[in-house]
């Protein structure tokens, strides 16, 4: 089942004194998450991230398309019981407790009062909050209000999880805590759907990614695709410079230091290369298979207009 | 949709007994304090007059003044300081919130007008040595005051939905004192003529009437306030806070926040 | 937005029978309260000076508020045809404190208190006080004297104090010269029946509230209406001199050289002849200040 579908989302505000004009923050946005899956919205500051999850959260409204969460429409209050969100750079009522946060947040979710009670402390704990008793939210670090943010996104014990941002603003400590957080989620089954421009956090987590720019969707892939199938090309060191006449013909890329030759080879010709290196008598120093990486295929996406406005 | 509406409710409350709102009880105290050693100085009949009309005039002015600083921020400090992100992202309607915020600064005026009524009547019993029967007609002033922050609490949570905290305070002030001369407005309109009269009949009947809820004078004088007066000075505030709440409501409904 | 646009529409239309629901109510607690409500409250005031101290500082909005209080009182008294205003003192007693510069509220307000019932408040004392009151807060303005003459002469008959004031107020520095005039004829004949004439035809020219200005004319209609009637009577009596009986109709008069044609009054209606020989105009309730030929 799909978790999150969305059709044609568009998103138009009108600038201007007159507010005659039109400008673009979303543009037609198509994208599917599998129920079960983690799933990274990846994008520079300004690529529409936060506009899509406000969109979805029903905090803006779309200028046109339509989206369904857990197959019914993404405006259906049936649908916002079982889904959770965590805002970006999140600010709480700071006059409250973690506690009556919680509490009230699990009441406007409709969590019976029975259980509310339980899941506020067994969420506090598991976000390390257990010991701040009725400490107001005002003396929180960010840190601290970060795993706020995250347990009031779970207290109702959503079934999506909408999450934007989730480790911006965080110091390395906090960001290892949130990504443990996330993974445990994850591991018990929920769908989370988050936003990020850090991409060791995407890769690490994410099952799939998009790529967003500008408004507008660049792609979609499949994080482990990245990691290992995709070795289209291999490095292959060797020394003796002089072999390379005979094997240029077959190399993408080459680079001479002195003796040592580094080049790169498409990854079916390479069983010829080393045949012919080993005819010329050169010596293999290395062969390693070049890994396609996350930050290849991001930046790849978001410079293709780039390309397009230096051809054009 | 009640445990929901009285979530918001109690909080909003909450917020408002937190943010030290309800401070303003210590400077009534200290002001009807503070004026007693005057009533000494004039003569016994005016004694009673005095605390009367200082008792129930700052009764409604702090009110007014809480309903407007409070209510300015209700819905635009949780856009301002995006809030209700985590609340538009539940099972809330966007009604509800409105609905809330308005019964919980409701729920925060009664209760501070309530605490101050009865220091009001005990400044009675201390000064001027005991209660009269007529006494319970003050109470009727004291329900009219609040049936005053019932409409002014709306006004201010209109406002508060499309405007600035700033702007908001200066256009609920500004209905607040037109509201009070809201007879001589409609008296300045009947004096004109033609389309400019129905014009300004119009615009003075979308105008709040705070005059006839202002009944303090009366009640210093021991007099009657009859009870169709009650009823129909109920009737219309009830039906003046429903319609510019659901303006409010209207508004909210199909904003896009920032 | 099909949801969006079915909100507005059914919130618009509740916002609007809610309004009128509360536009009905409202006006029901005007009916309760009655017209003059909010002018009731000076009966509580202790002082303007008291009304002013809880101004904040806004003494003249407060006192426009209070004079257009006066004039709406006046008004609808006036038109129910009221004998009572006893909240017209009041109400122009704070309106001078707040602002005690507000000319206009003691030259019209004096003249709606001074004037006889139905047509004023018939309180010429607290209007002469009330312009004594303009007078020495505004000792500059040379006109209020003229209004305390014309209180002294017409509604109070005290012609003494009429003429001192005319003379003072002549004396002013920017005194227009007809101050003078009026103040010379006040000392000759202040019994001539002229002079009354003449004090209207100055406040009709020279006021510029409306009502005043009606009430003027009426004034200055009724005063021709008498005197001619006076003339009138004058005629008859020497008919019946010279014939021993009087006349039966005005052609009598005619044929007998004692009148050019058939009198009629300032609006155009033909004098009635009586058979005593007194005059009557045909509608007393257009000349409603007619002194000497009023009654059966």
């Amino acid at each position: 089942m799909l978790a999150i579908e969305i059709k044609n989302l568009t998103k138009e505000y009108a600038v201007g004194f007159w507010k005659k004009q039109w400008r673009p923050a979303l543009k037609s946005l198509n994208l599917t998450v599998e129920a079960g899956e983690t799933f990274g919205f990846l994008g520079p500051n300004g690529a529409g991230k936060t506009t899509t999850l406000k969109l979805l959260m029903g905090i803006i409204f779309p200028t046109s398309g339509s989206a369904t969460i857990l197959g019914k429409d993404f405006l259906d209050p049936e649908v916002k019981r079982r889904i959770g969100f965590l805002p970006e750079q999140p600010y709480f009522y700071d006059y409250l407790s973690a506690p009556e946060l919680l509490d009230y947040y699990a009441r406007l979710s409709g969590v019976p009062a029975p259980v509310r009670k339980q899941r506020i402390g067994e969420l506090l704990g598991r976000v390390g909050l257990a010991d701040v008793g009725n400490k107001q939210l005002r003396k929180f670090s960010k840190g601290m209000l970060q795993r706020v943010g995250i347990a009031q996104a779970i207290i109702h014990d959503p079934e999506v999880v909408f999450l934007d941002e989730p480790m911006s603003g965080l110091d390395p400590v906090g960001r290892h805590e949130v990504r443990e957080l996330i993974q445990s989620l994850k591991d018990a089954g929920k769908t989370i759907f988050f936003s990020t421009h850090i991409l060791s956090d995407a890769e690490a987590l994410c099952d799939r990614v998009a790529v967003i720019h500008k408004g507008e969707l660049r792609g979609v892939g499949v994080v482990n695709d990245f990691r290992s199938s995709l070795a289209e090309k291999t490095e292959v060191i060797w020394l003796g410079a002089t072999a390379l006449s005979a094997v240029n013909s077959l190399l993408a890329e080459v680079h001479v230091t002195g003796d040592t030759v580094r080049g790169t080879v498409q990854s079916g010709d390479l069983d010829r290369l080393l045949e012919k290196l080993r005819q010329q008598g050169a010596r293999l120093i290395s062969v390693m298979p070049v890994q396609r990486t996350l930050e290849d295929y991001f930046l790849a996406k978001t410079r293709e207009e780039e390309k397009e406005a230096v051809t054009l | 949709m009640t445990s929901r509406l009285s979530a918001i409710t109690w909080n909003t409350f909450r917020e408002a007994v937190r943010d030290r709102v309800l401070y303003n009880l210590v400077l009534f105290v200290l002001l009807l304090v503070a004026s007693a050693p005057l009533f000494s100085q004039i003569s016994i009949g005016l004694e009673k007059l005095m605390l009367v009309n200082v008792g129930l005039s700052s009764i409604s002015l702090f009110g007014v003044i809480i309903a407007i600083f409070v209510g300015i921020g209700l819905v635009s400090k949780e856009i301002e300081k995006k809030t209700l992100y985590t609340i538009l992202s539940r099972p809330v309607r966007r009604w509800e919130f409105i609905v809330g915020k308005y019964l919980g600064l409701l729920l925060t005026l009664v209760v501070n007008t309530a605490l101050m009524t009865v220091g009001f009547y005990l400044a009675l019993l201390i000064f001027i040595n005991g209660l009269k029967r007529a006494d319970a007609m003050l109470l009727v002033a004291v329900y009219f005051i609040v049936l005053q922050f019932m409409m002014m609490v709306a006004i201010t949570l209109l406002f508060s939905t499309f405007s600035t905290p700033i702007f908001s305070a200066i256009f609920a002030f500004a209905l607040y004192v037109i509201g009070t001369f809201g007879e001589d407005l409609k008296n300045f309109a009947a004096m004109s003529h033609g389309a400019t009269k129905w014009l300004a009949m119009g615009a003075s009947y979308i105008m709040p009437n705070f005059a006839s809820l202002n009944v303090i004078a009366q009640a210093a004088h021991e007099q009657n306030v009859g009870s169709g007066l009650i009823f129909s000075n109920t009737v219309y505030a009830l039906l003046y806070s429903l319609a510019v709440t659901v303006a409010a409501v209207m508004i909210f409904e199909r904003r896009n926040l920032k | 937005m099909n949801h969006g646009r079915k909100v507005t529409v059914v919130c618009s239309v509740l916002v609007v029978a809610l309004f009128a629901g509360s536009i009905m109510s409202r006006r029901k607690v005007e009916d309760i309260r009655g017209r003059q409500a909010t002018l009731e409250e000076v009966l509580y005031l202790p002082s303007g000076k008291t009304v002013k101290r809880l101004s904040l500082g806004y003494y003249s909005l407060l006192a426009d508020v209070y004079w257009t209080r006066a004039v709406q009182y006046f008004g609808s008294r006036h038109i129910r045809g009221s004998e009572r205003y006893e909240l017209l003192g009041p109400l122009l007693e704070i309106t001078t404190d707040l602002d005690p510069h507000l000319i206009v509220a003691y030259e019209t307000g004096s003249i709606f208190l001074s004037q006889r019932v139905p047509e004023g408040a018939g309180q010429p004392d607290k209007a002469a006080a009330l312009v004594e009151k303009g007078i020495r807060a505004n000792p500059a303005y040379w006109r209020l004297y003229f209004t305390l003459g014309f209180i002294h002469y017409v509604d109070r008959h005290d012609y003494k104090a009429a003429r001192e004031a005319f003379q003072k107020g002549s004396e002013r520095p920017g005194a227009l010269p007809w101050m003078k005039i009026m103040a010379a004829r006040m000392a000759e004949k202040a019994d001539d029946p002229n002079m009354a004439g003449y004090l209207w035809k100055t406040i009709h020219d020279t006021t510029t509230d409306k009502s005043i200005k009606e009430s003027a004319a009426t004034h200055l209609l009724s005063l021709r209406a008498d005197s001619d009637m006076d003339e009138l009577e004058r005629r008859t009596q020497a008919y019946q001199q010279k014939f021993g009986r009087y006349p039966e109709e005005w052609s009598d008069l005619v044929r007998a050289g004692l009148l050019r044609g058939v009198p009629v009054d300032p609006k155009g209606a033909p004098y009635k002849l009586r058979l005593d020989g007194t005059v009557r105009v045909a509608d007393p309730k257009l000349f409603p200040y007619i002194e000497r030929h009023g009654g059966k």
